[in-house]
């Protein structure tokens, strides 16, 4: 693979960072640990937090922040290579000293509840990483927690820090009899008000949310890592024809109908841009639409003839609007 | 001295006029913060946080309320972390709008200690982030004691809000230790209008989805006889009689009584904790330093005028919109 130096390799879009790789470690076979620094105070995030780095245009891998989160000096990744994957964790995985990043501000979808009275974390392989930020915000906040890592005999990353933080309340196993072995117990026994949050590949997620309601915990207290943020406003690409001057505009992936509209000089109204509070309302004359907002009540949707461009796309490849 | 003689040329310049157009409805009017909002006569909005002249008084206007009431400051058990969050966001904030006055410094990186430095009350505090022992008192109760803004924090489970911690002092008819611990919809459940538009459950959505470093502000406004800050629901003894007293009154009376009052407020993602900070700002303007300004005059005639009956009730000016019309239309400029 090509690798530039000191060329980061998108544009900076509105709330992107721009970082620079402060340093590089070989945690062990096949993982490293990126830092990264910024020229600007880098915000503080929600322990669980992940942020995007964007390694090619278009297109961006996201990873867990494991250090420290109060106006951090630094934020850390930890990477695993993954050779059958698009090649961004290769491209991370060729990173040095001093080479510039872009990357998007944090962003929180694995936040530690507030009123658990006990936090199980449960990581597997790499998936160690949101948990090992989890587990520095449990010590600040005496919080009552316990931590199984289950990883590959010398897959070992972050163990020490993990070790340092949770003296006995962490348990290390290497294979799946261990594994439910020391689960099922905690599974069986939690007192009342105990969260459960799971990091790891898909497999294991799903047979600890299984376990865990086999054993009668409610939905609301099993959590798992997923990298899913707020609301999306890309999508397919796709063109919106202006009825009354016939002009097409296309809509790329990752922009909105209404950046599109506005970029090409045609005067709609907005406000929120999330989709709430109606001000971009479009009229709408032909194609189907993908509604995407909170706005507009279940028939106005059913009727088709009307979308909050700001969020909602079109489900085919044209609509139709009367601008 | 009437309430309305501290309030200068400076106050009508800085005013949130809250209506942009001759009817008022409730609408989710939400808008991203940090832009400038011009005025016929100024603008307002550049910051989220704002130090104006009433800084000290109305500082302690909430310290007299908060020993009498301390209920009034609250913090579920839970909401400690939000609480230091919501500080040390707020000191970020002061410290970027008024660095002639304020300044956050870290002093030590781990764990993350600070030294705050707010020139206008003389305070040099340092101070480990989460610490208690290293704060004179509660965070939130600590940073209020030097903001004008009142403050709600909103927990995220079970995907829903809770209002579970605030210090609230200049609440406008309702209460906050009533409100405390419940869900947002629960909190917006009396509003008329509100759930049958759906607009409390699109609102909710919305809080829902805020991100990190995400801020989102509205107005909302009232009206509040001589110029009082707290008008809450605890010490309606104390100020609902000012309501018949001025219906009853001089007509004379009404434009140094009768204030319009918009509430400035933000939603702010709090980075470390995954909570909403609600501030709610409070501005007051007399209607005779309303009425200095033909369009706005003009323009709270028709919104006073135009509000249905439920709405007018429940923002509890049933008995004060007559006289202020009526004072409008004889001693302020307006042609009804
Ligand atoms: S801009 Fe608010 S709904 Fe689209």
């Amino acid at each position: 693979m090509t690798h530039t130096v000191n060329a980061p390799p998108t544009g900076l879009t509105g709330t992107d960072l721009l970082v620079t790789v402060g340093t590089v470690r070989e945690l062990c076979d096949g993982i490293r640990e990126v830092t990264f620094t910024g020229a600007q105070a880098l915000p503080s995030f929600t322990p669980g937090s992940h942020i995007g780095v964007r390694w090619g245009t278009g297109v961006q891998n996201s990873y867990s922040l494991t250090g420290p989160c109060t106006d951090p000096d630094h934020y850390a990744i930890c990477v695993r290579r993954d050779d059958a994957g698009r090649g961004g964790s290769a491209w991370i995985h060729a990173l040095r000293v001093g080479d510039q990043v872009v990357i998007t501000p944090p962003r929180s979808a694995f936040a530690p509840i507030s009123v658990a009275r006990h936090h199980v974390l449960i990581a597997g392989g790499i998936g160690v990483t949101p948990i090992l930020s989890h587990v520095r915000a449990a010590v600040q906040w005496h919080r009552s927690f316990e931590v199984i890592y289950s990883h590959r005999p010398g897959q070992d990353a972050l163990a020490d820090e993990l070790q340092n933080l949770c003296g006995d309340r962490l348990t290390i196993v290497h294979d799946v009899d261990d594994f439910w072995s020391h689960l099922t117990p905690i599974l069986e026994d939690s007192v009342l008000g105990t969260h459960l949050y799971t990091c790891g590949p898909a497999m294991m997620i799903d047979a600890v949310a299984a376990a865990a309601t086999a054993a009668g915990w409610p939905a609301q207290r099993v959590h798992s890592e997923q990298f899913s943020s707020a609301v999306a406003t890309g999508g397919a690409p796709f063109a919106a024809r202006l009825r009354r001057t016939g002009v097409l505009v296309p809509v790329g992936a990752d922009v909105s109908l209404l950046e599109a509209l506005l970029e090409r000089g045609v005067a709609v109204p907005n406000l929120c841009r999330q989709g709430v509070c109606g001000e971009c309302r479009v009229t709408v004359r032909g194609g189907r639409i993908d509604h995407r907002d909170f706005y507009l009540t279940d028939d106005e949707r059913a009727e088709g003839d009307t979308m909050m461009p700001c969020v909602s796309r079109a489900a085919g490849d044209q609509v139709e609007l009367e601008l | 001295m009437t309430a309305a003689a501290v309030f200068t040329q400076n106050d009508i310049e800085n005013f949130p006029f809250p209506f942009p157009k001759d009817q008022y409805r409730y609408s989710a009017n939400v808008e991203p913060t940090g832009q400038k909002a011009s005025t016929v006569v100024g603008s307002w909005g550049e910051q989220r946080v704002v130090i104006d002249a009433h800084y000290r008084r109305e500082l302690a206007e909430r310290s007299r309320i908060l020993a009498v009431d301390p209920t009034r400051s609250q913090c579920l058990p839970h909401m400690v972390p939000a609480a230091w969050d919501a500080m040390l966001t707020l000191m970020h904030e002061l410290a970027d709008g008024y660095p002639q006055h304020m300044t956050l410094e870290r002093v030590i990186a781990e764990p993350a200690s600070y030294r705050w430095r707010n020139a206008l009350l003389d305070i040099d505090q340092t101070f480990t982030f989460g610490a208690a022992d290293t704060l004179p008192t509660d965070p939130l109760t600590y940073i209020c004691s030097q903001i004008q803004e009142d403050v709600v924090l909103l927990d995220q489970r079970d995907d829903q809000m809770w209002g579970d911690a605030g210090v609230v002092t200049f609440a406008a008819d309702w209460s906050f230790g009533f409100d405390v611990g419940m869900s947002f919809l629960q909190i917006h459940g009396p509003v008329p209008r509100l759930h049958s538009e759906k607009i409390a459950t699109r609102a909710h959505e919305f809080i829902k989805r805020l991100q990190p470093a995400q801020s989102y502000r509205r107005t909302n406004w009232t009206l509040t006889v001589d110029g009082k800050l707290d008008t809450s629901t605890e010490t309606y003894p104390e100020w609902g009689k000012d309501r018949r007293t001025l219906a009853e009154g001089p007509l004379e009376d009404v434009g140094d009584r009768l204030f319009l009052r918009t509430e400035v407020q933000h939603l702010i993602r709090l980075p470390q904790s995954n909570a909403v900070m609600f501030l709610i700002r409070t501005y007051l303007l007399p209607f005779r330093a309303i009425a200095t300004i033909p369009e706005w005059a003009d323009r709270l005639y028709r919104v006073l005028e135009d509000l249905p009956v439920d709405m007018a009730d429940y923002k509890g000016i049933t008995r004060t919109r007559g006289p202020g019309l009526q004072w409008l239309r004889t001693h302020g400029p307006v042609v009804p």
